[in-house]
């Protein structure tokens, strides 16, 4: 039995007064169950509200609402969190109805999305959340019945008193729940008695998302609003110098052209204020085309602008230190240049166990690889965009951001209204992938509405979202691995960094499994701005280590899946150590799993298969890809995937979430790639940037579960980064060629890989 | 600016703008028909796929001058509540993860279905291969074509 302090989740037990009561305007199609609207139930639509806590409330016929407060962005949290919820309040799913709460910081916990940790850090207060509520339904009842509380059981939003006969629905004692006092200690229910955590449920947001109905910020609109578009400098390391926009405001339908910064120049910047251009000019008038028609005719002069420094904290806060923005327009030769010199160069040593040194100079063999991967957009399929209205004493935002809460900081310093004068609305979000994690739309988007004095809807064009900035930085890691006469491993030297940041993990695996390890890291300063991509650094990392582990496998003529159960094997019984930052057993666990569901020691005499195994985002993974040559040419045809994230709340979601991430890294794989000349980033639409596309996904996906009770951990990351290794392998052994650098198409010379 | 009468989703409605104005926009800004999305701006992704006398066209790159009298069909015409057996294959199969290319997906599948109920694989990569999804549902988009096929 688990018993939980409701203390550890004080703002979720608030009342929100001005929400109980009547007055919401909701339709049964909002129902969870997705069940088929009908008269029936439109009557039953309750007529009045009361709110057991800030995530939900009941209405007097039993309907169940509740919130979710995390952002969403295809990860289904609208789905999943409040499943958590309604499993310990114990009601029937299908009555249950879901609204995404907006950002209230004095309401919710922990409203982020982003590394994988909504569900793992949801879990606990969510539970306590719903049990919370359900006991004092059942304190209610037991008050009314005059009998002890420990004689009520609920089932399915109903309360019993067995002795009695009593019974009511939660929405008879929801009235008198609302107003007793909340309890101290809760019981949350035993794992094994889940009846809708573990049962898959389709997402909330289903009917709407199919029939096209508003969700998304883009989509949103009001009275008297005005259509704004930016315009940024061509290239990284330029500014704006003058602009003329005499043309563009003869244009139909042109209201204004000014000039927006988005950063005071005393503000203090959070880590997620990443901003590439502060300094931008916006277009502001009646209708989207007639605004992106009038930028083309705006003159700008820009200029190369010299090295500057602003204000900022690091990840999580901590004091202000000053970044510097280096001056120059950079390109992806020179880049490759410096990246080769500095894995020529010693590193910063990050963890060193034994005696590598010693070990690489007495052995009898070095294999020595080295993998890069290029700068990754996010390519979100909703171009970046935000509405804003922004009065004299008040802004009102509505868009995607995963992370509200640094970008309200912003708000109100950038706009000079305080915090508290600022709602923002959290859109349904068109992709995320850690791009949203950077908000400075919302800071655009309100100075915009701020100066044009109107409600606006900002939208950046598709080539604005491209060049813009933010990417996934550009990556090298040399592998190298001393073997004895015998083939037998004596030292493993990782040395890894990347344009601005290095990707290395220093205390993951193989760290931990071999006695002479050593692990360095270099990063080069650059003015191309970076941040997290699904699977931050992972996302690289995974796929060098778990190619070079394939082919150090085949050096020392061993399964590939048998030599990392092998290193596994000693990390779990003599590790190498103390701070390895995974746990063997449930590392082995998935690589076993994946080795029974892809039936990998029976010989496959039609398909080349690769495997790989990472561990991120507190997730364990395995994946086996099939590649089938068909004319010459290699095609993906099933991935197995074999993950171990503890309980899985929705399983079919939980696939389908591992089946995008899946197809996502095999096209990043394949095709990912931004390169630069004189700063300006080659590609700025889909033309050109290459996207996975049907013909090109695998033809099936089976993502498998490891049964456990741990506490689940998330899924929106840890299937990603693997991947990348899972194909690198499979096409080696279709084609005879090791692939190092991504994209790997461009390695596949010949070989068109659009095939239809 | 020109007045143009429209057919869409078996509506005549109004628009004044101009003429260059892709159909997308003037769904979009004009007719408060967002269902159809901004994708790209160039027909590289098919989110703002839209039926045009039933074939499948990208509206961000379809003029308004040029729609004259054309049926023109949006998701929020495809039926009258969800039910096309395209839309109940998607809840079948719970397909959509953010769901913004979505709409663009089920129109370009229902116009394939339209003209081929019985596509083999391949017709179906060929239907389908205009439409980007970045969290590569494309294994679910593919299993609900099939599902709507067979019903």
């Amino acid at each position: 039995m688990t018993i939980v302090k409701t203390r550890i989740n004080r703002r979720s037990f608030l009342k929100a007064s001005a929400l109980a009561g009547g007055g919401m305007i909701l339709s049964f199609s909002w129902l969870a169950g997705c069940k088929p609207t009908n008269e029936e139930e439109v009557l039953a639509l309750p007529k009045e509200w009361f709110e057991l806590n800030s995530y939900i409330k009941i209405g007097e016929n039993g309907a169940v609402t509740l919130f979710n407060s995390s952002p969403e962005f295809g990860q289904n949290v609208q789905t999943s969190l409040p499943m958590i919820l309604a499993e310990e309040l114990d009601v029937d799913w299908n009555m249950v109805m879901v609204e995404q709460g907006n950002f209230a910081p004095r309401r919710f916990e922990r409203q982020f999305a982003g590394g994988s940790q909504s569900i793992r850090q949801g879990w606990i207060p969510l539970r306590t959340v719903g049990a919370t509520a359900r006991q004092m339904l059942v304190n209610a009842a037991a008050q009314t019945w005059k009998v002890s509380t420990d004689e009520i059981t609920t089932e399915n939003g109903v309360l019993m008193h067995k002795a009695s006969g009593k019974k009511a629905g939660y929405g008879e004692m929801a009235s008198l729940a609302a107003k007793l006092p909340v309890p101290e200690d809760i019981k949350l229910k035993e794992k094994q008695d889940f009846k809708i955590v573990g049962s898959s449920k389709r997402n909330v947001d289903l009917k709407k998302i199919i029939t096209g109905k508003p969700l998304f910020g883009i989509d949103h609109k009001v009275e008297g609003m005005k259509y704004a578009s930016i315009i940024h400098p061509p290239a990284f390391g330029m500014k704006l110098k003058s602009f003329d926009a005499t043309i563009a405001l003869k244009m139909p339908g042109i209201q204004e052209v000014f000039v927006v910064n988005i950063f005071n120049n005393s503000y203090v910047r959070s880590f997620f204020d990443t901003a590439t251009f502060p300094e931008l000019i916006a277009v502001v008038g009646n209708s989207t085309w007639e605004v992106l028609q009038a930028k083309k005719s705006v003159n700008v002069e820009w200029e190369n602008a010299a090295e500057s420094t602003f204000m900022k904290t690091g990840f999580g806060g901590g004091d202000p230190f000053q970044a510097t923005v280096p001056e120059g327009l950079e390109s992806t030769a020179i880049h490759r240049t410096k990246m080769a010199d500095s894995t020529r160069k010693p590193g910063r040593i990050l963890r060193k166990d034994g005696d590598p040194e010693k070990a690489f100079k007495t052995a009898a063999k070095v294999l020595e690889r080295t993998y890069t991967a290029p700068f990754l957009a996010h390519n979100t399929m909703e171009p970046a965009n935000c509405f804003a209205h922004v009065t004299a004493d008040q802004a009102v935002l509505y868009g995607a951001t995963q992370w509200p809460d640094p970008i309200s900081d912003t708000l109100s310093d950038s706009l000079g209204l305080p915090k508290e004068k600022i709602q923002i609305n959290l859109a349904r979000m068109g992709g995320g992938f850690g791009r949203r994690a950077y908000s400075h739309q919302l800071v655009e988007a309100a100075l915009i509405s701020q100066k044009a004095k109107a409600p606006i809807m900002m939208v950046y064009t598709r080539e604005d979202d491209m060049t813009s900035g933010v990417y996934r930085p550009t990556y090298s890691a040399t592998y190298r691995a001393a073997l004895d006469e015998n083939n037998n491993l004596l030292a493993f030297h990782v040395k890894a960094g990347g344009i601005p940041e290095t990707p290395i993990h220093p205390n993951r695996f193989p760290a931990g499994a071999i006695e002479n390890y050593l692990a360095e890291s270099w990063e080069i300063p650059s003015n191309i701005t970076v941040g997290a991509f699904r699977a931050p650094s992972s996302n690289f990392i995974a796929g060098a280590e778990q190619s070079f582990l394939d082919e150090l496998a085949e050096e020392m003529g061993k399964d590939p899946i048998d030599f990392r159960l092998e290193l596994l094997g000693r990390a779990i019984k003599n590790p190498v150590g103390e701070r390895n930052d995974y746990d063997p057993e449930r590392y082995a666990g998935v690589l076993k799993l994946v080795r029974e569901k892809s039936q990998w020691d029976t010989l496959q005499s039609d398909v080349n298969r690769g495997v790989s195994a990472y561990f991120c985002h507190n997730s364990y993974v395995a994946e086996v890809l099939d590649i089938k040559m068909v004319n010459d040419k290699p095609v993906v045809e099933n991935v197995y995937a074999a993950v171990d994230c503890g309980i899985v709340v929705n399983p079919d979601a939980a696939a389908n979430m591992g089946e995008g991430a899946i197809v996502d890294g095999i096209g990043n794989a394949f095709y990912g790639e931004l390169n630069f000349q004189d700063g300006v980033p080659q590609k700025n639409n889909f033309n050109t940037y290459r996207m996975i596309r049907m013909p090109e996904a695998p033809k099936k996906i089976d993502v498998h579960f490891v049964k456990n009770e741990h506490d689940p951990t998330g899924l929106g990351e840890p299937l990603f980064p693997p991947i990348f290794a899972a194909l690198a392998n499979a096409l080696y052994k279709s084609t005879g060629k090791r692939l190092y650098n991504q994209p790997f198409i461009t390695g596949l010379e010949g070989e068109d890989l659009m095939r239809l | 600016m020109a007045k143009y009468s429209l057919n869409i989703n078996g509506k005549s409605l109004q628009v004044d703008v101009d003429p260059n104005t892709p159909l997308l926009w003037v769904l979009r800004d004009h007719l408060n028909l967002v269902g159809t999305k901004f994708g790209c701006g160039i027909a590289q992704c098919g989110a703002c796929t839209v039926h045009i006398d039933g074939v499948a066209l990208r509206s961000c790159s379809y003029p308004v001058s040029v729609v004259d009298d054309k049926q023109v069909l949006t998701i929020e015409g495809l039926s009258e509540d969800g039910d096309h057996p395209i839309q109940k294959a998607w809840m079948e199969h719970d397909v959509p993860q953010c769901g913004y290319c979505q709409a663009g997906q089920i129109m370009s599948a229902a116009a394939l279905l339209s003209k081929n109920p019985s596509p083999s694989d391949t017709d179906i990569d060929a239907a389908m291969r205009g439409n980007i999804c970045r969290c590569g549902t494309y294994v679910r988009i593919k299993k609900a074509i099939r599902t709507a096929a067979n019903s």
